[in-house]
């Protein structure tokens, strides 16, 4: 019983870093139906960014936060309008193949920087952990959680608050109808790609604490951010915490009794989804995205 | 037999005659090599294209009954004494038939989804068959992998069995893509690309079509899959199982034309030798993955129909164009032909 | 009178084929115009191909003595002219207040925006009961009326109203006529499609009707409903059951 309760909580701190991860993902489909399958590359190239920042300029991962995300933002604008835009028939496969072709462009510009052995941004309370009610809780790893929640919070109040939030949510839910009232959808899937790609970084960052990571580590990645946002119900953002959240806590909860297994249970819980709610926890429906 | 079909099968003669006489004229084993995997690749595009190509389903787990293939063949190796040189070809036809009838079932459950969510979905499958080949170790050796017996060919024309063994495969999986391509069944196809709930509505059983469709496709998979572990002799989860390879396919099959019959086999042809070529210069490095990518994106924006549409594309222009400067009385058909 | 909006020989489409063959229609400021016609007639898509949702292909469209052809959705918009399309238009998950807003996104002043807001807000009373409820959470009508309010949060000098009474009940249908008649007085140019031909005709003091991607025939509004022509053709039967219809719009 104790050892399920730790499951629980560690799920629930690694969930939320999925969640800021699936987060992005899930904008980018809303609002251009394109699935980024780099989404998890970038998430690992957040990860040596913020090694770099830490092993070379000798600055905490949590400060590179900010920085990062905001080089990432300009590098996601840039691939947007590189590969993505060009893309006018048939966006929804053809977004996968390409984004695909990133990927590996990515995870092999990474090998030949930083080789393939395994990385870890080993900061000096990177093994520490305290105790509250008899369980020992990692350090990183709730620092990990609170800045993911941190960032989905401010990601949120600029959704539900600004005015280019508004124009996010209005190109997701009515392109045409958001054109009408003079939303530029190529400049919004521009700023909307930038976004994802920077929080997928800014997770990352929070990752490599927690995890050893190489260039070729987003394979497994990409497959859990993909049952997240399966779950979630593609595009909702919402979902994808929820999803996370949810898969966190189910993964961690393997991962004490049959560690070999813990990945499978995201993908299971993928197959329970299709047999009972194709659409997903919060799948949008249909007549909102026509 | 129309005019068309006609000029088809001297075509598919044509090129199924060379094929059969290369290994004959070309011995050195790097050629006949990669050859085989040209084959491979060809017969693993083909199969894809039935789904992928002709009823536009992004199907990412075709790789999965690759590996499934390659370890029913192994793992029947380990039980059943097979060694016997050429049994194991033939163990091949039950090994896709079964794995045909095992991919039903998935496709009911898959086809549920479309587009995207399909892709998603599809993409599982591999990650799922990944993790039980790396966990099942009993069954499937794990990380360490699972060796066969060498077989016991004549070293000077080690490969030209299998070679051949994959030509005959190829010619099976062309003559189903052709004759689906042709018959009502193809048309079907065509509906669910064009708009599936409007070919649906006018009564093509849609899920019936596409589970065929998709226990085909697993199933000449599955088979290219057992004798690629028959070749190697040794498999591993991450070589049986990977997304690159997975990938390759579907670029071969963009590059030469999906949705045509003989596109992915032009694709294949074309890529396949570069990508034993690359992997042997480069050797799976950064680099590798790097000129893999560039050409991935070349090919998607520049050719995204593929050669043989928008080489067919072409001549017809061309030959329309000839027909009105000719200006005769004949009719333009009759030139064409 | 002068004219506001002006289209000469349009021609505009979708893929392959023309749908507008050659469209001729002059809009007088102030006024209300009404284009009737069949389904499939080409009337959307002229009134997207003014908003520029669709390019036109050749001809001219000509507001205020400039040409808007070529112009994205943006500029026509920040012109004065806002569109209120056939289809469902309201971000469904955003809140009836959000949605309002949306209608003044050009405006980089979010005060200016606030104010606006307010001022519509009291026009409609639906939007101030349900400001804070989803906008999918609307009824068909309802969803109308914020449609309507939010095309009016720039002030538009012509606003575009593509079969307003759609699915409405005959007491809506009533009141979003009343609507546009209250629209119009407070000096906002017209130009609206209407399946509800009599009663679309009735307010209006232009008529045009298309067919087949051209304008058939022009009049004054009471021209057009008076016209036997017309009226075997367009209106329905003129029997007693018509006539009633007519007289109760
Ligand atoms: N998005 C589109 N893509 C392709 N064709 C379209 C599109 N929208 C409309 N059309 C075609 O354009 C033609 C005219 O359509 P339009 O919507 O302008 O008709 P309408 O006069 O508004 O009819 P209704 O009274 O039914 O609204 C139709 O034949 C339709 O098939
Ligand atoms: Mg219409």
């Amino acid at each position: 019983m104790h050892l399920l309760i730790y499951g629980c909580i560690l799920g629930i701190l690694l969930g939320g870093v999925y969640g800021l991860m699936a987060s992005g993902l899930a904008l980018v489909w809303g609002i251009m139906r394109v699935l980024n399958i780099a989404q998890a590359v970038c998430v690992i190239l957040g990860s040596y960014l913020a090694f770099t920042a830490f092993t070379v300029l000798h600055v905490d991962p949590m400060l590179a936060v900010l920085p990062i995300s905001v080089v990432m933002f300009v590098f996601g604008v840039g691939i947007y309008y590189a590969f993505l835009r060009p893309i006018r028939r048939d966006r929804e496969s053809l977004s996968i193949l390409v984004t695909y072709a990133i990927a590996i462009g990515i995870e092999g510009a990474l090998g030949l920087i930083y080789t393939t052995s395994l990385q870890h941004t080993g900061t000096s309370y990177a093994t520490q952990s305290f105790e509250v009610g008899g369980f020992q809780i990692p350090t990183v790893e709730l620092y990990a959680f609170l800045i993911s929640v941190a960032i989905l919070g401010l990601l949120a109040l600029m959704l539900q608050r600004t005015r280019l939030g508004r124009a996010l949510r209005a190109a997701t839910q009515n392109p045409t109808a958001a054109r009408l009232l003079g939303v530029d959808i190529d400049r919004v899937s521009a700023v909307g790609f930038g976004i994802g790609i920077s929080t997928a970084a800014a997770a990352g960052a929070v990752y490599g604490m927690i995890y050893s990571f190489n260039p070729n580590s987003h394979y497994d990645l990409i497959g859990i951010l993909l049952a997240i946002v399966v779950l979630g119900g593609f595009g909702s953002m919402r979902g994808a915490i929820v999803a996370a959240l949810i898969l966190g806590v189910i993964a961690s909860v393997v991962f004490i009794y049959w560690p070999l297994w813990a990945n499978l249970s995201f993908f299971g819980v993928v197959v329970v989804v299709l047999l009972f709610r194709p659409q997903g926890l919060w799948g949008v429906p249909n007549w909102a995205t026509q | 037999m129309s005019r068309a079909t006609k000029a088809g099968a001297i075509r598919a003669i044509l090129v199924f005659a060379l094929l059969l006489a290369l290994p004959f004229v070309f011995t050195d084993h790097w050629i006949v090599n990669i050859a085989f995997f040209g084959l491979m690749f060809a017969v693993l595009a083909v199969a894809w294209n039935l789904i992928g190509g002709y009823a536009g389903y992004i199907w990412l787990g075709s790789i999965a009954f690759f590996g499934l293939g390659a370890y029913a063949l192994a793992i029947t190796f380990q039980h059943v004494p097979l060694t016997s040189g050429y049994l194991p070809f033939f163990a091949l036809i039950p090994i896709g038939i079964a794995i045909g009838i095992v991919s039903i079932p998935l496709a009911l459950l898959l086809l549920r989804v479309r587009a995207a969510t399909f892709a998603v979905v599809s993409l599982a499958v591999l990650f799922v068959a990944e993790i039980f080949a790396f966990n099942l170790d009993g069954l499937t050796g794990g990380p360490q992998g699972l060796g066969m017996a060498l077989p016991p060919f004549v070293v000077t024309t080690f490969e030209r069995p299998f070679y051949l063994a994959m030509l005959v495969l190829l010619a099976a999986v062309m003559f189903c893509s052709w004759y689906l391509a042709k018959s009502k069944f193809g048309l079907m196809l065509f509906a669910i690309k064009g708009d599936e709930d409007r070919a649906r509505g006018l009564g093509v059983r849609t899920t019936t079509v596409k589970v065929i469709a998709f226990a085909l496709c697993c199933g000449f998979t599955g088979m290219a899959g057992g004798l690629w572990a028959y070749y190697i002799t040794w498999i591993y989860p991450q070589f049986a199982m990977d997304p690159n390879t997975m990938f390759a396919i579907i670029l071969m099959t963009y590059l030469g034309g999906k949705g045509t019959l003989w596109g992915p086999v032009l694709g294949a042809f074309l890529l396949a030798p570069a990508k034993e070529y690359f992997a042997y210069t480069l050797g799976g490095s950064a680099f590798y993955l790097i000129a893999y990518a560039a050409l991935f994106l070349l090919v998607m924006f520049f050719l995204p129909r593929g050669v043989v549409p928008t080489v067919a594309d072409f001549l017809a222009r061309h030959r329309r164009r000839a027909a009105v400067l000719a200006s005769g009385p004949r009719p333009a058909g009759e030139q064409v032909a | 009178m002068s004219t506001v909006l002006s289209i000469r020989g349009l021609i505009a489409g979708y893929g392959w084929g023309d749908i507008l063959h050659g469209v001729d229609l002059d809009v007088e400021v102030g006024s209300i115009t009404c284009i009737i016609g069949p389904n499939g007639a080409g009337k959307s898509t002229l009134l997207k191909t003014i908003s520029g949702l669709l390019a036109a292909r050749s001809g001219d469209i000509m507001f205020e003595g400039r040409s808007i052809v070529g112009c994205t959705p943006t500029s026509v918009l920040s012109l004065g002219i806002g569109h209120v399309p056939q289809d469902r238009s309201l971000f469904p998950l955003m809140s009836v207040w959000d949605n309002l807003l949306m209608g003044g996104y050009i405006l980089k002043d979010q005060a200016l925006v606030r104010r606006r807001a307010d001022e519509v807000a009291e026009m409609f009373p639906i939007v101030k009961e349900r400001r804070h409820e989803r906008a999918g959470a609307l009824s068909g009508g309802q969803q109308k009326a914020v449609e309507i309010a939010r095309s009016l949060m720039l002030q538009p000098k012509v606003v575009l109203m593509d079969e307003l009474s759609m699915g409405l009940d005959p007491k809506s249908r009533h009141l979003a006529f009343d609507t546009v008649v209250r629209l119009n007085r407070a000096g906002r140019t017209v130009l609206m499609v209407e399946q509800n031909a009599r009663a679309g005709l009735a307010i209006a003091d232009h008529g045009a009707v298309m067919e087949a991607g051209t304008v058939k025939l022009e009049g004054s509004g009471k021209s057009l409903l008076d016209d036997q022509e017309v009226a075997r053709l367009y209106l329905g039967r003129i029997d007693g059951s018509a006539l009633s219809e007519g007289s109760t719009a």
